[in-house]
């Protein structure tokens, strides 16, 4: 009976983990898809035909490359100002820094279109022209947070007297910076810098209403829906999966080697 | 000396100030300035009496914001029942493959938000696998549909937020010390009174703010409702983004905006109290 339980609870599990999957493999099926019309939503037969040729529709590619540039941006800036932010939040006791908290988390929980909204009202009201740097603006402002609560969760009960052993030791304030302080928190302003490049490259909502005319790839799929929906948005999906794949693995496999060589012992990550 | 000595302290005072000005004016610049620019666009009357948005935003939408917090309590429900037991197999059975089964979570929402739900369109369209299938099930009549339907638009929301429901869930059962389920097992507790009287209190933060994170996105969301809906599943979101880009009524669209997130942030405050005052009977 308990042992039936069981077994209907991990069947259950896998359910679940195969409906995650569903869509994910629809997309790379229908990158493998030669569309009847314009539309790729009805299956017709296979061909590699998208795949030898991905960057045929120059408003696509033009549309990635922007993507990639606004997400390269502001993962750039956000990642700086977050990590600075969660190196006085863990380091220091300071007045003031509940009010920092919350200033982070409320942008967590205000629905995109209220961010993005507000944001347009404001370029409004200043009267600035929407477009690439207004995209980037409002990228950093929702990957500040991002990075800020994903840095302090990583370095968070780490033994900071490392430092003060090595300026006890003579070590000059930069010298510490650069030999002690950086290998400590890297990997996880790595993980977060992925995180806040991943959601710029995949931020919709927030772009829609500040982009003006410039088209980011979430915005050129969303208007594919009226003109033309062709494979090469399932290619360049399945591409940016299989290199978040990779970086994922690359980093992961990097942050235990780190781990490894500078404690001895894996220090818990969360 | 002692002057070199309380310098490097008022140093050390304002090192954590620094530290946090760039991040912070930009928030308070590009985050609550933006808010406040919001509410003030929202009384400007224009000739008509300042609460003029307001009163047209609740007679004109207001089906669309019942709707919209509607489909987001349902999808949130969904992901919960969904992601509840996926969160405990992970933490409590998975053993070595515990990490594996976090990045299988995780992984595909590496993939576009949007692609992703034009997939689900796919499979939902009109003579599409799901409707086929139930077809030949006989659960769908020969002319029944699956897009433009809530359930469609539901199970949309209900996809794309999962995540956000199973991380802060795994996240507090993970932490749960082992031995006090142990403990209650030797206190001749059955196996699912053990969980009713441990684990689910211990994992209520958990659930908690995943369900913030599912909702809050969801009822802010009309990208599920655009695709994956019809006329008579549109959401907030949709009206906020039509009258802000397209017909430009900046009042109406900011006063829609701002009681979206008024009546949010009152139901995160009194979600909080509710679950608040369940812990501590």
């Amino acid at each position: 009976m308990r042992r039936l339980a069981r077994w209907l609870l991990d069947g259950y599990a896998w359910l679940v983990l195969a409906y995650l999957f569903l869509p994910i493999f629809v997309i790379i099926l229908y990158s493998f898809n030669k569309p009847a019309g314009k539309f790729n939503f009805v299956w017709k037969s296979f061909s590699f035909d998208a795949w030898l040729d991905p960057f045929r529709f120059e408003a696509l590619f033009e549309a990635m490359k922007l993507s990639l540039r606004v997400a390269a941006f502001s993962t750039a800036v956000a990642t700086l100002f977050g990590t600075l932010i969660a190196l006085a939040l863990t380091r220091y006791r300071f007045r003031g820094s509940g009010a920092v908290n919350l200033l982070l988390v409320l942008p967590l929980t205000t629905p995109e279109v209220v961010l993005g909204s507000s944001l347009l009202s404001l370029f409004l009201d200043v009267n600035a022209r929407t477009g690439f740097s207004t995209i980037v603006i409002a990228h950093i402002m929702f990957s500040v947070s991002y990075v800020a609560l994903t840095v302090r969760a990583r370095i968070r009960g780490f033994d900071w007297t490392l430092e003060e052993a090595a300026m006890d030791l003579g070590a000059p304030p930069l010298r510490v910076f650069t030999k002690v302080t950086l290998p400590i928190i890297a990997p996880g302003i790595a993980a977060a810098a992925m995180l806040a490049f991943a959601l710029s490259l995949d931020d919709f909502i927030i772009t829609l209403f500040n982009a003006g005319s410039r088209v980011t790839y979430p915005l050129y799929v969303y208007g594919a829906r009226r003109a033309a929906f062709p494979p090469q948005i399932n290619v360049l999906a399945t591409a940016i999966l299989l290199v978040s794949l990779l970086a994922l693995g690359a980093t992961v496999v990097w942050q235990q080697r780190t781990l490894r060589q500078r404690t001895g012992s894996p220090i818990p990550l969360a | 000396m002692a002057g070199t000595a309380a310098g490097g302290a008022r140093r050390n005072r304002l090192a954590p100030y620094l530290l946090i000005a760039p991040g912070i004016v930009w928030l308070l610049v590009f985050f609550v300035a933006p808010i406040l620019t919001l509410a003030q666009t929202s009384v400007e009357g224009h000739g008509a009496p300042w609460w003029d948005g307001y009163q047209r935003a609740l007679s004109n939408y207001g089906t669309h914001f019942f709707r919209s917090f509607r489909y987001s309590l349902a999808a949130t429900v969904l992901a919960l029942v969904l992601g509840y037991p996926l969160s405990y197999v992970i933490a409590f059975r998975a053993g070595r493959l515990k990490n594996l089964l976090l990045g299988l979570v995780v992984l595909p929402f590496f993939t576009t938000f949007l692609v992703r739900t034009f997939a689900w369109k796919t499979i939902l369209n009109d003579g599409g696998p799901a409707a086929w299938l139930l077809q030949q099930l006989h659960l769908l009549s020969p002319n029944g549909r699956l897009l433009d339907t809530t359930l469609a638009v539901v199970g949309g929301l209900t996809y794309n937020f999962l995540p956000f429901m199973i991380l802060p869930i795994y996240v507090s059962l993970e932490k749960i010390d082992r031995r006090l389920v142990e403990a209650a097992e030797d206190l001749y507790s059955t196996p699912l009174g053990a969980f009713r009287k441990v684990v689910l209190p211990l994992s209520m933060p958990g659930v908690f703010a995943g369900s913030l994170l599912t909702f809050i996105p969801a009822a802010g969301d009309f990208i599920n409702a655009q695709l994956l809906g019809g006329p008579n599943q549109q959401m907030i979101g949709t009206v906020i983004q039509n009258q802000f880009l397209e017909v430009r009524d900046y009042s109406l669209a900011s006063a829609l905006s701002f009681v979206l997130m008024v009546v949010i942030t009152l139901g995160v405050v009194a979600y909080a109290r509710v679950l608040g005052t369940e812990e501590l009977a």
